[in-house]
C-alpha cells in the first residue's frame, strides 16, 4: 500500500547539514498495524511526516496505492490526504478557538458535503471515541487523554485507510495512553485501517504486528 | 464552510482585543474618509436638486485667454455676458442655453438691520434648464428679463431672515439701489454647487454694468457662465465640436490678445482642465487616473499596516494551519480562507466606518460651517463604501495569506502548540 524507496532527507542551514534519513526502503502493506522505534533524533517523526505527505524527501519515491506521489503538486497532496491520510499528533493540535465536534469536522471541511452530514459524521466519530457528551466543549475544557481522543475522532472521521500516529500516548498517562492504544486496536480490528505509530515506548510498540526500529536515520534490524 | 469561516474569523477578533482595535481601527479610519470624502464629492457634483439633469447639462465657466507671442494670461471664470451671448447662445445644437453670473455679496438693510446675501443675476433660461422647488410663487420669465423687471426670487433662508414668517410673495428686498419684488420662493441651495446656488436670483438685465458692451473678458465681478441643456447626452460631442468652431472665430478687442482656450464641457472635464493641464485642454482620463492613485496612495498606508498585523497574525496560526494542510486544505483553499476573514474583518470595519461617518456627517451638517450643505450618506455612497471595504480587505489579504500558504504542513505545525 505505502512504498518508500530511497528515501533520503537532508535539512540545511547556513552552516550544518544534517541527515535526518539514509536510505530508507520500507514497504507497508494494507491493514497493517506497525510501530516505529528509536532515539530522540532519530529520524521517527521525520519518516511518518514523508509517509504522511507532510513533508518531501530530498532523494527517493514514495508510492501510495502505486501512486508516485513526489511529483504531485500541492493540490493533488492535499486531496490524497484529505482522502486517504489521518493524523494524530503527540499534542494533539486541536484548534482551541473551535468546539470538539468543530475540531472533528475539519478533514469533512474540504470534501464536497452538506453541513448536516460533516455534522452526522463527526458525531459518529466522536461516538465511536466515547465523547459524544462533550461535543460544545472547548479543547482547553478537556483532559489529555480526552484531547486526544478528540483528535483520533478528527483522524477517523473521514474513513481514512490510513491512520499515522506520531506518539499518539506521549503526553498522557499510562492508564490513559493504554485507553487510546484500545481505540488504535480496535480501527485496526474493525475498520480495517492501516496504522503507522511512531512510539518510544517499547510496551506499547510491542502491542503492533511490527516493529521498525531507526537508528540515526537509517533503519537497523 | 463559510459559517466555519466567520466562526473562526470572530474568534481571532476577540482573541487579541488591541490588535483588533489597531486593526479595526485604521480601517474604519481610513473608510470613514473615504465615505465623507465620496459624500462631499456627490453633494457637489452628484445629480441634486437643482442639478437633476446633470446626465445632459453642459457647462461652460473656466476660460484661458493668452496672446500666442507675448505669453499675456488671463484663466479662470472670466468671461463676460457678451461673449457668452454672442458665441454661446447662438448655438443651434442645444436645447436650451443660459446665461448667468457667478454670485456675489451684496448688503442690505431692514429695519437697522444688515442682511448679507448672495446674489446671483440670471435669464429666464436658468429656471428651465435647473430643477429648483418652488416653494411659492413662480420664476422669472423672458418678460422680466428683457423688461429689466425688477423681480426677484429668494430661497427659504432668505425669507426667514428677512421676512421673518410674514407672507413675502408681492414684498420687496432692496439690493442696491433697487427694490426687487419677489415672485417666488425656493429650497435653499447648496453653497457647494456654485452654478446654481444663491440666496437672491434676478433678472440678468439688472445688472448694473452694461452687459451688452462688446468684450470678452468680465469687468471685476461677478463674471458669467453659461449652462448648456442637450436634447440628449449623445448630442454632446455636437455641442462641443459647435461651440469650438465659435471660439476659433472669437473676435478679439484686444491687441494684448488673441487665443482662448474654453469649452462647453461637464463638470470632471472643467476640473481636469483646470488641475491638469493649466487651462489648456480636457483630460478626464487623466482625472479619472489621479483619482484613482490618490485613493490608492490613501488607502496603501492603512494597508501596509494591515497587512503587517496580519502576517503576524496568521504566523501565530501556523499551528491551524499545519492542522488544516495535514488534513486535505491546499493552499489554495487556505488563501481563500484567510481572505475571506479578512474581509470579513474588513466589513465589519466598514460599517463602523458608516456609524462614524453619519455622526460626523450629522456634526458637519449642524455646524453650518458650508451654507446649507446638506450631507448624507445615500445608498450609492453606502455601496461604494463597501466596495472600497472589499477592496481593501483583499488589498491587505493577500499578501499574508499567500506569505502564509507557501509554508510545509510539517513547518507550520513546528511554528504552533496545541
Amino acid at each position: 500500500m505505502i512504498k518508500l524507496s530511497n528515501i533520503d532527507k537532508v535539512y540545511r542551514t547556513d552552516k550544518i547539514e544534517t541527515l535526518a534519513l539514509k536510505e530508507i526502503n520500507l514497504e507497508i502493506k494494507k491493514n497493517e498495524f506497525l510501530s516505529v522505534m528509536g532515539p530522540s533524533g532519530c529520524g521517527k517523526s521525520t519518516l511518518l511526516n514523508i509517509i504522511g505527505l507532510l513533508d518531501k524527501p530530498s532523494n527517493g519515491n514514495v508510492h501510495i496505492d502505486s501512486q508516485e506521489i513526489v511529483k504531485f503538486q500541492d493540490r493533488k497532496l492535499a486531496a490524497l490526504r484529505n482522502q486517504k491520510i489521518g493524523f494524530i499528533f503527540q499534542s494533539f493540535h486541536l484548534i482551541n478557538d473551535l468546539n470538539v465536534v468543530d475540531n472533528v469536522e475539519i478533514p469533512l471541511l474540504y470534501r464536497k458535503m452538506s453541513g448536516s452530514q460533516r455534522r452526522k459524521l463527526a458525531m459518529a466519530a466522536l461516538e465511536k471515541v466515547g465523547l459524544s457528551a462533550r461535543t460544545r466543549h472547548f479543547p482547553n475544557q478537556l483532559s489529555g487523554g480526552q484531547r486526544q481522543r478528540v483528535a483520533i475522532a478528527r483522524a477517523i472521521v473521514g474513513n481514512p485507510e490510513i491512520i499515522l500516529a506520531d506518539e499518539p500516548t506521549g503526553n498522557l498517562d499510562s492508564n490513559m495512553g493504554q485507553e487510546i492504544m484500545d481505540i488504535l486496536h480496535n480501527l485496526h480490528k474493525n475498520e480495517n485501517t492501516t496504522i503507522v505509530m511512531v512510539t518510544h515506548d517499547e510496551h506499547i510498540a510491542k502491542q503492533t504486528e511490527r516493529i521498525i526500529r531507526l537508528f540515526d536515520g537509517a533503519m537497523v534490524n | 464552510m463559510f459559517k466555519n469561516y466567520i466562526k473562526i474569523a470572530v474568534k481571532v477578533l476577540l482573541r487579541h482585543k488591541l490588535f483588533t482595535f489597531i486593526s479595526l481601527f485604521g480601517i474604519s479610519f481610513t473608510l470613514l474618509i473615504l465615505i465623507i470624502v465620496t459624500s462631499l464629492a456627490d453633494h457637489t457634483f452628484g445629480k441634486m436638486k437643482p442639478e437633476t439633469r446633470l446626465d445632459r447639462t453642459l457647462s461652460a465657466t473656466f476660460f484661458k485667454i493668452t496672446h500666442t507671442e507675448n505669453h499675456h494670461v488671463s484663466a479662470g471664470p472670466i468671461m463676460s455676458y457678451y461673449f457668452f451671448n454672442r458665441y454661446a447662445k447662438s448655438l443651434e445644437t442645444p436645447e436650451l442655453v443660459s446665461i448667468s453670473s457667478f454670485h456675489k455679496r451684496v448688503e442690505t438693510y431692514k429695519d437697522n438691520k444688515k442682511f448679507k446675501f448672495s446674489i446671483k443675476y440670471s435669464d429666464a433660461e436658468f429656471w428651465k434648464i435647473l430643477d429648483f422647488n418652488f416653494l411659492e410663487g413662480k420664476p422669472f420669465n423672458n418678460n422680466d428679463v428683457q423688461n429689466i423687471n425688477q423681480v426677484a426670487v429668494i430661497t427659504e433662508d432668505t425669507k426667514e431672515k428677512y421676512f421673518g414668517d410674514e407672507d413675502c410673495i408681492g414684498e420687496n428686498i432692496h439690493i442696491g439701489n433697487k427694490n426687487f419684488r419677489i415672485i417666488g420662493i425656493v429650497e435653499n441651495v447648496s453653497a457647494l454647487r456654485s452654478l446654481p446656488f444663491s440666496d437672491i436670483w434676478v433678472p440678468i438685465t439688472n445688472n448694473e454694468e452694461d452687459i451688452f458692451e462688446p468684450r470678452n473678458e468680465a469687468v471685476g465681478f461677478p463674471s458669467y457662465f453659461a449652462l448648456v441643456l442637450a436634447k440628449d447626452k449623445s448630442d454632446f460631442p455636437m455641442i462641443k465640436s459647435e461651440f469650438q468652431k465659435k471660439l476659433d472665430g472669437v473676435e478679439f478687442f484686444d491687441d494684448s490678445r488673441n487665443k482662448i482656450t474654453g469649452g462647453v464641457e461637464t463638470y470632471s472635464e472643467t476640473l481636469s482642465r483646470v488641475f491638469l493641464s493649466k487651462g489648456d485642454a480636457v483630460n478626464s482620463s487623466g482625472l479619472m487616473i489621479l483619482y484613482g492613485v490618490l485613493i490608492l496612495m490613501f488607502m496603501l498606508l492603512p494597508t501596509i499596516n494591515l497587512v503587517n498585523i496580519n502576517v503576524s497574525r496568521i504566523m501565530e496560526r501556523s499551528s491551524e494551519i499545519g492542522i488544516r494542510k495535514a488534513f486535505g486544505a491546499s493552499s489554495f483553499t487556505l488563501i481563500g480562507q484567510f481572505i475571506v476573514e479578512n474581509i470579513i474583518i474588513t466589513l465589519i470595519g466598514g460599517f463602523l466606518a458608516l456609524l462614524f461617518a453619519a455622526f460626523v456627517l450629522a456634526i458637519i451638517n449642524n455646524a453650518n460651517m458650508i451654507k446649507h450643505v446638506h450631507l448624507l450618506i445615500n445608498w450609492r455612497i453606502f455601496y461604494k463604501s463597501i466596495l472600497f471595504a472589499l477592496f481593501f480587505g483583499l488589498l491587505s489579504g493577500v499578501y499574508p495569506a499567500f506569505k502564509m500558504s507557501r509554508l510545509q504542513p510539517v513547518e507550520a505545525l513546528r511554528g504552533g502548540q496545541s
